[in-house]
Formats: C-alpha cells, structure tokens, sequence
C-alpha cells in the first residue's frame, strides 16, 4: 500500500459498513467478567441462604401447620434478612454501574476507546446494554428466589403484607427494577463525574433518596386506595393509614383515645383495642391524670361496639393483597423506563462529551 | 488530499478559548510535527482532529473531507493519545483482542511480529510493562490497524531518549513502507528536526507558522552584521532579533534566493530548532500561506 494507494480510495468511509456489534460481545465480556462474577457470587452467596431457609420454612409449615405459619419465628428472621438484602441494588449500581464509564474517563483509557473504528455511542451503546441485561436477569432469578423462599409466611402470616415496603421490593419484577435503575443511575453519575469514587457514592446517595421516596410516597398511589369502616383486622392488606368520623365527619383521633380512655381501653394496633396499661403507657399528654382514676371493672367493657354505638366509624385506607402483582409490575414498568431513560442520557452524554 | 483541513477552526472550554481561528491544511504523505509551548492548544486541536472533541467554531474535516469523528475517519485515523493510555489490567494478547474487535481493519500478524522484535512478552499485563514498551504496545496497536492517517499527541514525552529513538524508527518505518501520513505534536524540538517534513508551530490559541519544513527553512536566515545597523529593519521582515555584545543576530524572512546580503552582513541557513524558538519568543509574528506571508510587512503588522 503506497501513499498513492490510499488517497485512491476516497470512497472508503463514505458509506461504511459499521463494525460488527459481536465484537463488542467479547470486549464487554473480557472487561467486565470478573465484575459479572462478583455479582454473581455474592447475588448467589445470599441466594443459598435464601434457599436453604426456604427449605426450612417449608419443613416447620409440615410439620407445625396453621400454628407455625400464624406465629412462628419466620417473620423474627425475614425482617433482618430483607432490611440487609435491601442494600443489594445500591450496591449493584456503586459496584457494577459507575465504574463502567468514570474508569475510562478516570484513567484516560477512553481516548484510546472512543478513537476505534467502532465509534463511541455504539460503544457505549452496546456495553451498557450487555451488562444491563445480565444486571437485570441474575437480579430477577434472586427476586423470584427469595419470593419462593418466604412465600409460605408473607400474606399469610398476621402484619406481613405481600405489599410491606421491606419484601415488595425484592420480590418478582420490582427487584430486578431496583438493581437496573441502579446501574442505571451508577454509569450516568460516572459519565458526570469521571471519577469512580465519587461517582460510586452519588449512586448510593441517588438510589436511597428514590428508594425512600417510593416507598414512602409513590408506591401507595399506584392504584386509588380502597377504604373500610371495619374494625376487623385487614390480615393480608397493607394499611396506609387510619382516621375516624363521628357520625360521617372527621374526629381527631385525641379525642377517640378520650373516649377509649373512659373505658379504660387502647387502641394497641390498627382496629385492635385492648385494656391500657397503667402508668407510663399512656398516650398523649392530659390524660395522665384520668388513667388511675379509671374503673378497673370498665377494663371489661367491649370498645367496638360501645364506639360504633355512640356513631364513630373507623375509616382505614388501604391497598388489597390482590394488588400485588399489579403493582409489581407498574413498579417494575416505570424502573424499567427509567432505566431507559437514563442510559439514553448516558449515551448522550458520552456523544457528546468533550475531551 | 489533505489529511487535516480546518477552517475558522475554534474551540471553548467554558471562558477560555484553547484554540481560536485556526485554518490549516495539512497535505497528505507529510510527517507534519505540531509543537507549542505548554498550553498553546496542540491536545485541542489534535482531539478536534480525532472527534473526540466538537468543536465551538469553525469546521475540521480530515482524510479529503470528512467529518472528524464519523465513522469514516475512526475508521481511517489511528490516534496515540498522550501518555499512551492502555488498560492496564488486560494481557498484551488480550488488548490485541480489544482492538481487533473494534475495528475493521486490524493486521494482527503484524501487531504480533512487531511485539515480538520489540521483546513484549504477550502474557504480561499492559500496566507491568515499562513506559517504553507501553508506547510502544500502543503504537504497535496503532499500527496494526493499517491507518491513513496516524496522529500522535505528545509520544515521546515520557520516554527516555533510546526509547524515543527507538518509537520514531518504528514510525519512520512504517511511513517508509507504505506512505502513511503522520501528525505528532511534541514540545521535544531535536527529535522533530530528524524526522518532521512539516511544521505547524502554535502558540496562545492560534496558528502561528504552517508549511513544509524545506520552504521554511529556505524561506527565512539568519542575518549577523553590526548592532549599530538600524536600517535592517526598515528593509526586513525580522521575524526575531537577538543581540550579544555589537553583533546583532536577525532571524529573517527572505522573498527568495536571490535576496542581496547587505554589506557588512553575513547571511547563515537557519535549522528548524531555531526558527521554532524564534518564532517562539516572538508570539506576534507569523508566516502563514496565503496573505499573512507579505514580505515588508513587520512582524507585529502580520499577525494582526
């Protein structure tokens, strides 16, 4: 080839065929294997706990029936368990996500990158989708392992709503959400921020802030609540919140708790009442004074229909087992759109960065 | 063809503009050397060049037209930034891999052989190699991709000077071989003289001196007579003037070889180390194709 040879050709690059994608299979896999391999590892590591309690729980249902499932100890260890689970996509997001993009602007290794035949939207384009998809299945197959593994107890058992906040998000499609607009989140703030470290802490910070908002605020309203005046215990529903009326209109609830008090009774749960104790466990100021000089024998006064009798009604705002699914997948729809959203602008953001 | 064409060319990072109207046409089959002092805006223009950045005015086109970083020109330009970056925790095999799968062309033989003269062993990892011979793997992958075009930003600069010399032989070769055009930019003046046939000298943002070496150097001397003679500066276009003592020594441009030496002077050829530093110390002047290069213009008149 000669110089007369190659200035011959000005036709090449005038309509390129663009490198072959599959290239890009191996370079992500060789890049970011030992990264997959971590995920797995330690998505695996929890998902044999998962497994093994299962198991357990599944041999105590056998063998202690009703009894076990109403009471047993599973909800003491779920508890701990799903609260240290939770931080699993944030982690995703710091460990997987960030370093994809703020280590090659970190280390200068993208002006080699982006300067290849390959083209570096395309680049970006295909590595974030190969470690996107295998982010998104190994967290589903946890999301539906630990569904499995806690199935016999949660909307079963009394106060363990499939729709608590602790267990909805690692369950079904919500979790594998979580994890992707975790990493989601994590390759964005490393192309803003370049450097791995900080980039790796922005994503905590991103995720817990739209994790607590979710679970605070938006998860609620994916559906308009439902509300009954029961006083029954809604066993399975996930009770939002709990107001009461005197005769169709709102009554504060100080002064249901002074009513309760005449009779000597509290409200020791949603819809559950029972005789206060003595002392300290009063609620409220000003009532303090009252509490001793209750009957004793007024201890034995029935409060529900004695309230429904005088006109109160409790209304309770709440959302049906049965949504599950349903919200499971609008939570699942809009992480995922997000995610979508936000690796667009990842790859916007790597068009047009400058070096 | 040119193999790097701008017009107007400029680009802002935030306040400060790095590289401001800069139009160049750089021909192809040149070893064109870009030097400046630190900050002049080489790296600007040379990742305006590669598409890795956009710029804020003007246009840059490369390989006889084409956009810098469409896929055409990745395709034809070969890019060795500074510092020679490489993913360090990767294999030299497996950075071979790397880069064949992102490109079209990759002439892996090649890479190999060339590796293997150099004596880089293919199963150590890039980050254990010494600053020599990661230069070396990176222009080695350069290479291998067979470019039109190599552009080099600051190649030497870590380099201890057996490895410089051992880094140019390898591009000198491969210019030898099949007529590839090269860019570097290199503050490391000795080194250019050998192997740079064409000069663009930048300086504050701006295109101060652009052409091939031989013009240049035929196109300006050096002029030692008395200090006391005034009248030189009427007559000359001085680019620069140094004094020692009653000697003055004048950096001159000259309409040709014909140009009369005055009397009582003495003309000198002048090398390229020494039109780069004169040009250098004298940001005001400029000797530029077209309308800049007027012979009785002063050097202050010309660069405004």
């Amino acid at each position: 080839m000669t110089a007369m040879a190659t200035s011959a050709q000005p036709a090449r690059g005038a309509r390129l065929r663009p490198v072959p994608w599959r290239g890009m299979a191996w370079v992500s896999w060789r890049q970011h294997r030992a990264t997959l391999a971590g995920l797995v590892a330690a998505l695996g590591l929890a998902g044999l706990y998962l497994y093994i309690t299962g198991l357990d729980l599944r041999h105590e249902v056998a063998a202690y029936g009703e009894m076990f499932t109403a009471n047993g100890s599973g909800k003491m260890e779920m508890t701990p368990t799903a609260a240290l689970l939770q931080v699993l996509p944030a982690l995703i997001g710091a460990f997987v996500g960030a370093p994809v993009l703020a280590r090659e602007l970190e280390t200068g290794t993208f002006r080699y990158t982006w300067t290849q035949g390959f083209g570096r939207e395309r680049w970006a384009a295909a590595k974030l989708a190969q470690i996107a998809i295998a982010v998104t299945v190994v967290a589903g197959a946890f999301g539906f392992l630990f569904s499995w593994c806690y199935e016999p107890i949660i909307g079963v058992r009394q106060g363990l709503s499939p729709l608590m906040a602790i267990t909805f998000d690692l369950r079904g499609v919500a979790f594998a959400g979580w994890a992707l607009v975790a990493f989601a989140i994590g390759v964005l703030a490393g192309v803003l921020i370049r450097r791995v470290v900080p980039a790796m802490f922005a994503t905590l910070a991103a995720w817990s802030g739209l994790a607590v908002v979710t679970g605070a605020y938006l998860r609620s309203h994916y559906e308009a609540p439902l509300v009954t005046s029961g006083f029954r215990p809604l066993s399975a529903a996930w009770v939002i919140g709990q107001r009461w009326t005197l005769h169709g209109k709102p009554v504060s609830t100080s002064a249901v708790d002074h009513v309760l008090h005449k009779l000597g009774a509290i409200e020791a749960a949603p819809g559950v009442f029972g005789a206060a104790p003595s002392g300290s466990g009063q609620p409220g100021g000003g009532f303090g004074q009252t509490a001793s000089a209750a009957s004793p024998s007024s201890q034995n006064v029935n409060p529900v229909p004695y309230l429904v009798h005088h006109g109160y009604a409790q209304l309770t705002t709440y959302q049906p087992a049965s949504r599950f699914w349903p919200f499971q997948w609008i939570e699942g729809g809009w992480l995922l759109a997000l995610s979508l959203l936000l690796i667009a602008a990842t790859i916007w953001l790597v068009r047009r960065h400058a070096a | 063809m040119n193999v790097i064409e701008t017009t107007g060319l400029g680009k802002r990072y935030h306040q400060t503009w790095a590289l401001r109207e800069c139009s160049l046409a750089i021909p192809a089959g040149h070893v064109a050397a870009l030097v400046g002092p630190n900050g002049a805006g080489k790296t600007t223009l040379l990742n305006l060049t590669v598409g890795l950045a956009t710029p804020s005015a003007g246009v840059v086109t490369v390989l006889g037209g084409m956009t810098a970083g469409s896929p055409g020109a990745l395709d034809g330009i070969a890019f060795v930034a500074q510092d020679t970056p490489v993913y360090k925790n990767l294999s030299v095999t497996d950075m071979l891999h790397l880069t064949r799968n992102l490109n079209r062309h990759f002439d892996g033989g090649y890479a190999r052989a060339r590796l293997g003269e150099l004596g880089i062993p293919l199963k150590r990892k890039a980050g254990k190699l010494s600053g020599g011979q990661q230069a070396q793997l990176a222009l080695t992958l350069a290479l291998a991709r067979r470019p039109q075009l190599l552009v080099l930003d600051e190649p030497l600069a870590n380099l201890d000077p057996l490895a410089r010399h051992d880094f140019m032989a390898t591009v000198m070769a491969t210019v030898a071989e099949n007529g590839m055009s090269v860019v570097l930019s290199s503050h490391v003046l000795a080194e250019l003289e050998r192997v740079a046939d064409y000069l663009i000298l930048v300086s504050g943002g701006r295109v101060q001196v652009a052409g091939e070496v031989d013009d240049l150097l035929a196109g300006h001397r050096v002029l030692t007579g008395p200090a006391s003679d005034s009248r030189m500066h009427e007559e000359l276009a001085v680019v620069h003037e140094r004094r020692a003592e009653a000697q003055a020594h004048l950096l001159v441009r000259t309409g040709g070889p014909g140009d009369a030496v005055p009397p009582g002077w003495e003309a000198h050829p002048v090398g390229l180390e020494e039109l780069v530093l004169a040009y250098l110390r004298q940001p005001g002047a400029a000797a530029l194709p077209g309308p800049a290069r007027t012979k009785n213009a002063k050097p202050t008149e010309v660069a405004r």
